[in-house]
């Protein structure tokens, strides 16, 4: 039992670390990264949460968390490095 | 039997939760986004896997197993995948990559040549 | 077909892994799910040996173990290098030179070079690859073109029409 308790804790502290990326970074590229990071330390906490309190379904929960954060960073990643979700006609710059 | 399982996930879920905060420490420290994508990239393998390792000790065969080999998989898979997503994005908007001048012994020189190449 | 059949076992297989039910209400709608599914990526056309790259399957028995190994030797550099912080680092763009001739081999290499810690691909162009390398070891490993050689040998290359489609 401890030592999901310990695991958490230790996500914990990386989940922290990655905020105060996400808070300070120069650029937002930082902070993409950062929130991406977080959202897979997100889908372990999730994960050892549902061991730590004996309901394993929780790992549903961690399957989905994974699958959207995802899609979300290319989301945003597309949106902010092209301005648009569409990159159109310009196929010089390809696929992101 | 049960002991060496319990020993064994004891085992793997510490080592990846140093390697998480290894991981974010590299988040923090490294000088630019370039190389902060190497921190990440740890906690995205190594970090994610051996924590899910043993968690997987703890929960024997049974369907929980394949959901978190599942969840292992997806994000094995999908990782670089955004990685390198973001790494292109960067590259194109202009953020440059450490220089030599920056770097401890000089080891890092990008010419002409390959600058132009990420903007193109 | 044999990639249809796959595509099938496949979908099957993961859900009677994620519901673990054996009712016949959700059984069948597992399997009305499934034919949806199927059809609709049959009429996408998708349904190849580039998206179902099933004929990798028994030499990536071989490979992704080599690769876990690669990765976990990738992870303790450069977790050391961030340990002892800026002097150990040494950062710097390289091009490498890719020998797969289909894109699913390419994507696999270029997949590989990003997954392992220390080696991220910047940028894509043909058979050449933009490579950001982290540490001096994370980047001479990527020279020595051991990952370009297996990943080549697990491509097994096959002609674009040979496998018929679906």
């Amino acid at each position: 039992m401890s030592m999901f308790v310990a695991a958490a804790a230790a996500v914990l502290v990386s989940m922290l670390l990655a905020l105060i990326r996400a808070v300070k970074g120069p650029t937002v590229y930082d902070r993409i990264l950062a929130l991406n990071t977080f959202g897979t330390l997100t889908v372990i906490l999730i994960a050892v949460h549902g061991f730590l309190v004996g309901r394993p379904e929780f790992l549903d929960l961690a399957l989905v968390y994974a699958l959207i954060n995802f899609i979300g960073t290319i989301a945003v990643t597309k949106y902010v490095g092209l301005k648009e979700l569409d990159p159109g006609v310009d196929r010089h710059r390809g696929d992101i | 039997m049960e002991m060496i399982l319990y020993i064994l996930s004891w085992i793997a879920i510490i080592t990846g939760s140093v390697f998480c905060v290894i991981g974010a420490m590299g988040l923090i420290r490294l000088p630019d986004v370039y190389c902060r994508m190497h921190a990440a990239g740890i906690i995205d393998t190594v970090g994610v896997g051996l924590i899910f390792l043993g968690l997987a000790f703890q929960a024997g065969w049974t369907l929980v197993l394949a959901k978190l080999a599942m969840i292992l998989v997806f994000i094995l898979f999908t990782s670089p995948t955004s990685c390198h997503a973001l790494c292109r994005a960067a590259a194109y908007s202009g953020v440059h990559p450490m220089h030599g001048e920056q770097a401890p012994d000089g080891a890092n020189v990008i010419d002409g040549e390959e600058d132009a190449s990420l903007k193109t | 077909m044999v990639h249809t059949l796959a595509l099938t076992a496949g979908l099957a297989l993961l859900w009677l892994l994620l519901s673990g039910y054996f009712l016949t209400l959700i059984l069948a709608l597992g399997i009305t799910s499934i034919v949806l599914v199927v059809w609709i990526a049959h009429r996408m056309d998708v349904v190849d040996h580039e998206s179902h790259p099933i004929h990798m399957a028994a030499k990536g028995l071989i490979y992704f173990p080599w690769l876990m190994w690669e990765i976990v030797k990738a992870n303790i550099d450069v977790a050391l290098a961030i340990i002892k912080g800026k002097n150990a680092i040494a950062p710097k763009t390289m091009r490498v030179t890719a020998s797969q001739r289909s894109d699913v081999g390419l994507v696999t290499y270029a997949n590989s070079i990003t997954l392992t810690p220390g080696t991220v691909t910047v940028y894509v162009d043909g058979d050449m690859f933009l490579v950001h390398a982290l540490t001096k070891g994370s980047a001479d490993g990527l020279e020595t073109g051991d990952m370009d050689k297996r990943v080549t040998a697990l491509e097994g290359y096959v002609e674009h029409g040979k496998e018929g489609v679906g």
